[in-house]
């Protein structure tokens, strides 16, 4: 699964924070620890800890000392804002970008845009 | 405990010829190295002088902060497993494995049960193993040395990939179950590189990277696109490879910062990584200069 080039922690952590936006890991639930990723993807285990670490700096997940890693209570609705703060940087700057350079003006898009969420009504 | 490895200005001498010149290494206590190098970099010399089976020409080799050359204490507690291992032919297998005993920490019992494992022939003798057997059971002896610094020099070559599949799989149980400090020389390099946490390249004698694997493959991409973008782009980087196909042109530089980086996405350029093999391949390229 490890192989479109992003660092492994990142896109364990990626892994973590779309399973709780679908719902499959729950708020308050209990995340498999470090070990147990580290065996099950076949990885050093400091690569594991490193996608934890960014969680919980994030405040995706919480640790409990000696118990584990659970799932922050709040985390969806921090992922949230986090998914369409990252829509706006990677899906519309480039788009942006690349309709200036084909020389499509910016209201022929809003146009666009409005005929698709009239289509979508 | 897992040992730590200091290295201070070891230089290694066979005669006339220099295998280690002016090395200063730290590896931390209890990671997983990956040790590379082509073949007469130095490795062996490097790893032989840790588990002092050699004595360096001068300068400091500290394993857990202390000398390790005819420190039993340590030495002990160190084990360096070579390809097709240090046995003694005519031995059975079984009385092959019981030589671990030697260590204060050899545990016998899952000697036995990784033999079993990887179905190791107990009576049969060390010579009528096959090559990838032979890996096996020198692998085997390193495992349940369970030593606090262990280093598997290419030990892992002559067994067929799922064996070697199997073994790494062992190698992160055992290192998860009992932290200790574990450096792998190889040159199946893309296959390890995921249960590595730091790697150190050796060439022509001197430590060329030590770094985490990581920070070492981040530091290098391979941009890809039209091909006056690409140049324009990769103006006065250090390019290891270029491609060309028609028009479109990939370009793998050694290191790309921020600003370059955010220039290549700007020109619509694709980025992609570059592997640890493909990192190696040129870094240690004898036509390299200044490396």
């Amino acid at each position: 699964m490890f192989d479109d080039g992003t660092p492994i922690y990142r896109q364990i952590a990626d892994q973590i924070k779309a399973e709780i936006m679908n719902g499959s890991l729950e708020p308050g639930g209990k995340v498999m620890s470090t070990n147990q990723y580290a065996a099950f993807y076949q990885i050093n285990p400091a690569t594991a800890q490193k996608a934890f670490r960014e969680l919980v700096d994030e405040g995706v997940l919480y640790k409990q000392r000696g118990v584990g890693m659970f799932v922050a209570d709040d985390a969806r609705e921090r992922l949230a804002a986090d998914f369409r703060e990252r829509f706006f940087e990677t899906v519309l700057a480039p788009l942006v970008r690349e309709a200036r350079q084909a020389g499509i003006p910016l209201t022929d898009i809003i146009d666009y845009l409005r005929t698709q969420e009239g289509a979508l009504q | 405990m897992s040992f730590a490895v200091n290295l201070r200005d070891v230089t290694l001498r066979y005669g006339e010829s220099e295998a280690l010149a002016d090395v200063n290494l730290t590896l931390e206590a209890g990671k997983i190295y990956g040790l590379l190098g082509r073949n007469g970099a130095g490795k062996t010399s490097l790893l032989s002088l840790l588990a002092a089976f050699r004595r360096p020409t001068s300068g400091e080799v500290l394993v857990g902060g202390e000398p390790v050359w005819e420190n039993a204490p340590i030495v002990s507690r160190v084990a360096l497993v070579r390809e097709g291992g240090d046995f003694d032919d005519s031995d059975s297998v079984k009385s092959a494995i019981s030589t671990g005993e030697l260590r204060p920490s050899f545990d016998a019992a899952y000697a036995l049960k990784l033999a079993d494992k990887f179905e190791l022939p107990l009576k049969k003798k060390v010579r009528e193993l096959s090559r990838g057997k032979r890996s096996v059971l020198a692998a085997i002896t390193g495992l349940a040395a369970r030593a606090e610094l262990t280093m598997f020099d290419e030990v892992h070559l002559g067994m067929d990939a799922p064996t070697r599949d199997a073994f790494y799989k062992e190698l992160l149980a055992e290192y998860m179950d009992r932290p200790h400090t574990v450096v792998m020389s190889t040159h199946l390099i893309d296959e390890v590189a995921n249960y590595l946490e730091e790697v150190v390249i050796v060439d022509r004698g001197r430590v060329l990277v030590h770094d985490e694997v990581e920070a070492f493959q981040g530091r290098g991409a391979t941009l890809t696109g039209p091909a006056d973008k690409v140049d324009a782009v990769a103006a006065g980087l250090e390019v290891l490879a270029e491609q060309r196909l028609g028009g479109t042109k990939s370009a793998t530089v050694a290191a790309l910062d921020g600003e370059v980086r955010a220039r290549a996405a700007d020109a619509g350029l694709e980025i992609g990584p570059v592997g640890l093999q493909d990192l190696f391949i040129h870094l240690t390229d004898p036509e390299r200069t200044g490396a």
